[in-house]
């Protein structure tokens, strides 16, 4: 069985100017211990599609389909159920570190909570077993570092935290959003090989949901491809990048300007989709 | 040097630019920040230099120094054979004339209570007062189409533009009083990246058309190599590396540019799988120095 089965989820926002449709086919498939990337720009759905199964949508949001997590329906659960999914099977890591830390209350008061709330373990353990994660996330003398507050930490250590909070209950899911957007270029590397490592010691699935194909190359075994709240292209990763067949996936990797070949021209095909929708 | 002889339009010589921080209250003590130190370069007409280096590493408040929107501690940047620092208020105007600048948030970048059309026009009025209303409109609305905006558009606010488009208002307003130079300072970090592709097209064509020489300042070394000739790398404010683009990329010297380009992502899986080996190498290195 699937750790995590998504069929035809559907998700669309009641605004004032009627109804906004931004999730309106999405279907994957996410076996235990494997990895997916989800790669759409502005606008496609992607993250609002991942946010959905956690029942993270704001207000106006309304979510259709089928969302199985081992077997279970969790699609528009209610908070109640939800929340022992949340953390403890399913973490999440969202792009800016600093407003998803609560900036008043040190490190290690944030991470032995969810151990005491969710493990009902003793603040001494809990203590512990965070400072051992915040190593696993390599933080440099993380046995003092722990009682520090958020905004003592720089970009690239405050996600490392996040990462470490997001693991602490060994979750079997681990959603990632845009996470190395907000860093810069060689802490970005570091996060994503460190993700990597993580995901191949304690054998956690994971969703990373990108706009940076360059990311996803060495990553992902699978690729989903959303554009305009739809599926482009869902297959390996390497076949993807190998053999694009959707235009829309061929037009995106040759825009983007690379390192190790010379283009004379970066491709606007993508560009044409997103200026027929309205967007460009 | 492809440049060859040629005399540069823009001459920068152990530019310094110090800040200082902390007055710390009543016994704190005051610190000098060094934000840039000692930077020299030349920019020939017609050619782009890309200015790589990560957030803190000097790139904006070095491109600030340069057209004195703040003021150099040291060094000199010398313009058309005048000294920047030593201009007049005369000359300081036939300064950001020539010299203009497009910025990263496109939409923080426009007045949101004008116009298109004003926004546009706005350099006009100020550096080409006698041109009049009905030649400033002609302008604008040649300029609005070169940039590929509809000049159907020109009544319309920042807000109902897309990031796109309100990029292209800042490159049409920068463009308007024909600068020898524009300074784009992470013009294309906000944007998609098929938005981006777009832009970067458009700048490189309008660059080919006019002229004009760029300082293409950016975190993404890919954009730089794609768009410059020539590549100056900022680290904690010193230049570590200046040259070729394709040498910069290629065939590194600095610790720090390899470390870089170790670091940007190649969308290749089998590439980035070696690159990621190569990464964890140099990080074991890294540790067992420090």
């Amino acid at each position: 069985m699937a750790l995590l089965e998504v069929k035809n989820l559907k998700i669309d926002f009641l605004t004032h100017d009627g109804t906004v449709h931004a999730v309106k086919d999405l279907s994957y498939t996410l076996e235990k211990g494997k990895t997916l990337a989800i790669v759409g720009e502005s606008g496609s759905g992607k993250t609002q599609g991942a946010f959905a199964l956690m029942g993270l949508l704001p207000k106006n949001g309304r979510a259709s389909g089928s969302v199985m997590f081992d077997g279970k329906e969790i699609l528009n659960l209610p908070t109640k159920e939800l929340r022992s999914y949340r953390a403890e099977r399913i973490g999440i890591i969202f792009q800016d570190p600093m407003t998803s830390l609560n900036p008043y209350l040190r490190i290690s008061r944030q991470m032995t909570e969810v151990l005491e709330l969710h493990r009902g373990m003793s603040h001494a353990a809990a203590l512990a077993e965070s400072v051992r994660m915040l190593e696993a996330v390599r933080i440099p003398d993380a046995k003092n570092r722990v009682h520090m507050y958020p905004h003592e930490f720089s970009g690239g250590m405050r996600q490392r935290v996040m990462i470490a909070m997001a693991l602490l209950c060994s979750p079997e899911l681990l959603i990632a959003d845009e996470p190395t957007t907000a860093l810069d270029v060689t802490v970005q590397a570091e996060i994503i090989d460190l993700l990597v490592d993580l995901q191949e010691d304690f054998n956690t699935a994971i969703i990373l949901i990108t706009h940076d194909l360059g990311i996803v190359a060495g990553t992902c075994e699978d690729t989903l491809v959303m554009f305009d709240g739809r599926v482009m292209e869902y297959r390996k990763t390497a076949d993807i990048f190998d053999n694009p067949e959707h235009p829309y996936t061929q037009g995106l990797l040759a825009a983007v300007p690379r390192l190790d070949r010379k283009v004379e021209r970066l491709s606007t095909v993508s560009y044409d989709f997103m200026a027929a929708k309205g967007e460009a | 040097m492809s440049a060859g002889e040629r005399e540069p339009i823009l001459r920068v010589r152990d530019l310094s630019v110090e800040f200082t921080i902390g007055s710390g209250g009543l016994f704190g003590g005051k610190k000098i920040l060094r934000a840039v130190k000692g930077v020299s370069f030349d920019l020939y007409q017609g050619e782009t230099l890309g200015i790589v280096g990560e957030s803190g590493c000097g790139k904006s408040t070095l491109s600030r120094a340069i057209i004195r929107l703040l003021p150099a501690t040291a060094g000199e940047a010398v313009w058309l054979g005048r000294d920047i620092q030593k201009m007049n208020s005369n000359e300081l105007l036939d300064l950001r004339k020539d010299i203009q600048m497009i910025f990263q948030d496109p939409l923080a970048s426009l007045n949101p209570r004008m116009t298109a059309g004003d926004i546009i026009a706005e350099p006009l009025k100020i550096h080409m007062p006698n041109i009049g209303k009905a030649e400033r409109a002609v302008r604008v609305a040649e300029m609005m189409q070169k940039v590929g905006l509809l000049p159907s558009m020109i009544n319309k606010y920042p807000h109902e533009f897309s990031g796109g488009q309100c990029q292209r208002i800042g490159i049409a307003r920068a463009l308007i009083t024909n600068p020898k130079l524009i300074i784009c300072d992470e013009a294309v970090s906000a944007l998609d990246v098929s938005i981006r592709a777009q832009v970067v097209n458009l700048l490189m064509d309008l660059q080919k058309e006019l002229g004009i020489s760029l300082l293409f300042i950016s975190h993404d070394i890919a954009v730089v190599r794609h768009i410059a000739q020539r590549i100056m790398v900022l680290y904690f404010g010193e230049v570590v590396e200046i040259g070729e683009a394709e040498q910069v990329t290629m065939d590194p010297h600095h610790d720090y540019t390899k470390r870089l380009i170790a670091s940007v992502p190649v969308p290749d899986p089998k590439v980035e799988m070696e690159r990621r080996e190569e990464r964890r190498r140099l990080r074991r290195a890294a540790a067992k120095a420090a």
